[in-house]
């Protein structure tokens, strides 16, 4: 479904990727883990399509297309979504007017006919109980005024919404408490099924608990330095990203 | 005055014969025979002035039971000098320029409206201001509204061009508001391109009276909006509004002063602009707070978004306080629509130019949402939608009446 070969990624002309190579099948959940700063947000706004970044060599496919090619609504129709870490705040527009505009430019997009308004306020409802949100929400402008943990919330239920092969999320367990960490991740497993795939981005083993991942990698230093099974999260959690340092430092070395 | 405003009201004053001036009005036709009023799910008390003359057939003023008086202001000068002439002599408005004064010498008639002492008027009376004329017009109204002690009115005021002929329109609207009178006003400029539209509005508001306003500026050439408050007595409240979406060439030129006078008084402005292509938006927002005025709320807010490089805004908000215990504030923006917004509607799959919709909707709509007749509110926006989706250059009725909008 992607495939990540050899991505060197700068900003400003400072290198972030390194050379990452990662590919993910149909129906895989993986983990993305690292210290800060090593760029696994950049590898997700590059997915997104953020031109801030350039790329500056390797490739990136997307159900056998250059993604690189595409727009970042044109990404994003084909079934990338991805969950932020920081969900901007857009004062006077309501999440029901752009969901809206959301799914009716997919549909058209794919060569759907619009939904009714009916059908329409129906997927609102069925979704928003994915996450728990009232249906208060739709009338409310996006993620203005919202606690940290309602932001996310509103991150997954507009996953719920446009139905994504491929969902990317990037730190959505920070900053939630215990019960919203559990709301958020109940909803992404609910959202899971055998044709799409998820790659979690995270610090900490938690999220991992709720969202059990197929493969876990390792981002260090702009490169994917150790990849393994569920297990690998346990590990570092047990003892920290030290070690992992020290063994690319000393292969370095070599 | 900037030096573009100075050269139009040099173009329009220096030979003031190159206009033509109707003297007269024109034999009485049913409105309906130039103006369509298919959709009437506003209701209100239509006044129509037609070349600067009041539409009416043999009915100069109407009087309502309750002592509600609307109509012709020199009919009414006339028939009740005691309700007109103390304002209309009135000599200590605010800031008279040359084009007041040119107002004062040459107005013809205007409309005039009268609301007694505890007389809550219900349906809003609706001013429309039409020119159509082979001509190149200059009309001089002065429109005159007195709400008396504890009255309340809203009041619709529209100006629309028929014809695409060049114009210079020179209005004044005098207003005045006893103690707790309240008055809601709304003015809409749909104009065309080659009109040259000066509308000044002079306020002054007696105890606990509450001014509110609105003005929406889609279409227009040039056009000067001008607010003058006196805020004369204590705890009287002006709250202004205004947005204006310009492109093309057009130009708008905004300017609020408010002078409280006396301690406890409020006044809060928030006016926002669109600004595409190579229209171009001045706002000049001056508060005066006099020594005596203790206690002043004072705030003012000009947001201006900028969507090409040639569109051009200054925004001057200035206050002037010679009082110490107030709380004042003022503010400005000039930008672009917000970078991080736009992608992250983006990634949802929503294309750029719908993206910019969405978010200068959004923009826009915190001033329509203020307006409390539903019925106008729900126009706006949908004026505002095609404004801004490119659909609408110039109605030409009045829109709050055009039939294309129904289900817009």
């Amino acid at each position: 479904m992607l495939k990540i070969e050899n991505l060197h990624v700068s900003i400003h002309g400072k290198e972030i990727l390194k050379g990452v190579n990662l590919e993910i099948n149909k129906g895989e959940v993986h983990a993305i883990m690292g210290p800060n700063g090593t760029g696994k947000s950049t590898l997700a706004s590059v997915i997104a399509g953020k031109d801030i970044f350039e790329v500056t060599e390797g490739s990136i496919t997307y159900e056998g297309k250059n993604l690189m090619e595409m727009s970042i609504e044109e990404r994003a129709r084909e079934g990338i979504f991805i969950g932020f870490q920081y969900p901007v705040e857009i004062p006077g527009v309501s999440i029901a007017n752009f969901m809206r505009t959301a799914i009716d430019e997919k549909r058209r997009y794919h060569g759907q006919e619009p939904l009714t308004e009916l059908e329409f306020r129906k997927m609102m409802k069925e979704k928003a109980k994915v996450v728990e949100l009232t249906e208060k929400l739709s009338t409310r402008s996006v993620n203005e005024g919202f606690s940290g943990g309602e932001k996310k919330r509103n991150e997954i239920f507009q996953m719920a919404m446009l139905e994504p092969k491929l969902s990317i999320l990037d730190e959505t367990d920070s900053g939630l408490d215990i019960d919203a960490l559990r709301i958020v991740a109940n909803g992404v497993t609910q959202l899971k099924s055998p044709e799409n795939s998820t790659i979690v981005i995270t610090h900490y083993q938690r999220l991992l608990d709720y969202i059990v991942p197929d493969f876990v990698h390792v981002l260090f230093d702009g490169k994917i330095v150790k990849s393994g099974s569920k297990e690998l999260a346990l590990e570092l959690e047990h003892r920290g990203y030290e070690w992992i340092k020290q063994e690319y430092e000393s292969a370095n070395n070599q | 005055m900037t030096k573009e405003e100075k050269l139009i009201i040099d173009q329009c004053m220096a030979d003031l014969s190159q206009w033509k001036v109707q003297d007269q009005p024109a034999p009485y036709r049913p409105v309906e025979e130039y103006f369509h009023c298919k959709v009437k799910d506003i209701d209100t008390q239509m006044c129509i002035f037609l070349n600067g003359w009041y539409v009416h057939d043999n009915m100069p003023l109407t009087i309502s039971p309750e002592g509600v008086i609307v109509g012709s202001l020199t009919e009414a000068a006339q028939r009740f000098p005691e309700k007109v002439l103390p304002y209309l002599n009135q000599k200590s408005l605010p800031k008279e320029d040359d084009l007041s004064v040119l107002n004062r010498q040459r107005y013809n008639d205007g409309l005039f409206v009268y609301v007694p002492e505890n007389v809550t008027v219900e349906k809003p009376i609706q001013l429309i201001s039409l020119t159509d004329s082979p001509d190149e017009l200059m009309i001089n109204n002065r429109h005159l509204i007195v709400l008396e002690k504890n009255a309340e009115l809203s009041f619709v005021q529209c100006d629309d061009s028929i014809q695409f002929k060049k114009s210079f329109i020179n209005n004044v609207t005098q207003i005045h508001l006893a103690e707790d009178a309240r008055l809601s006003y709304y003015k809409m400029e749909n104009k065309n391109p080659e009109s040259m539209l000066f509308n000044e509005v002079d306020v002054e508001q007696k105890a606990h009276s509450q001014f509110y306003s609105n003005a929406m500026t889609f279409n227009t050439g040039y056009l000067r909006s001008r607010i003058n408050v006196l805020l004369t007595e204590p705890f009287a409240s002006a709250t202004m509004h205004g947005l204006y979406l310009v492109d093309r060439q057009q130009h708008v030129d905004t300017q609020v002063f408010v002078d409280h006078q006396v301690p406890n008084c409020e006044s809060h402005q928030l006016y926002k602009g669109i600004v595409d292509d190579s229209a171009k938006a001045n706002f000049l927002g001056h508060v005066v707070v006099r020594p005596d005025a203790q206690r002043t709320l004072a705030d003012q807010t000009n947001r201006n978004i900028t969507l090409t490089d040639t569109a051009h805004v200054t925004s001057r908000p200035f206050l002037e306080i010679y009082a110490d215990d107030v709380k004042c504030n003022h503010g400005t923006t000039v930008g672009q629509l917000d970078d991080d917004a736009m992608f992250y509607l983006r990634t949802r799959g929503i294309c750029e130019r719908n993206a910019r919709m969405l978010l200068m909707f959004a923009f826009a709509n915190e001033i329509a949402n203020n307006i409390k007749i539903d019925s106008l509110r729900e126009r706006y926006l949908v004026m505002i939608r095609k404004r801004l989706n490119g659909e609408l250059t110039i109605c030409d009725q009045c829109v709050l009446h055009c039939p294309h909008l129904v289900n817009g």
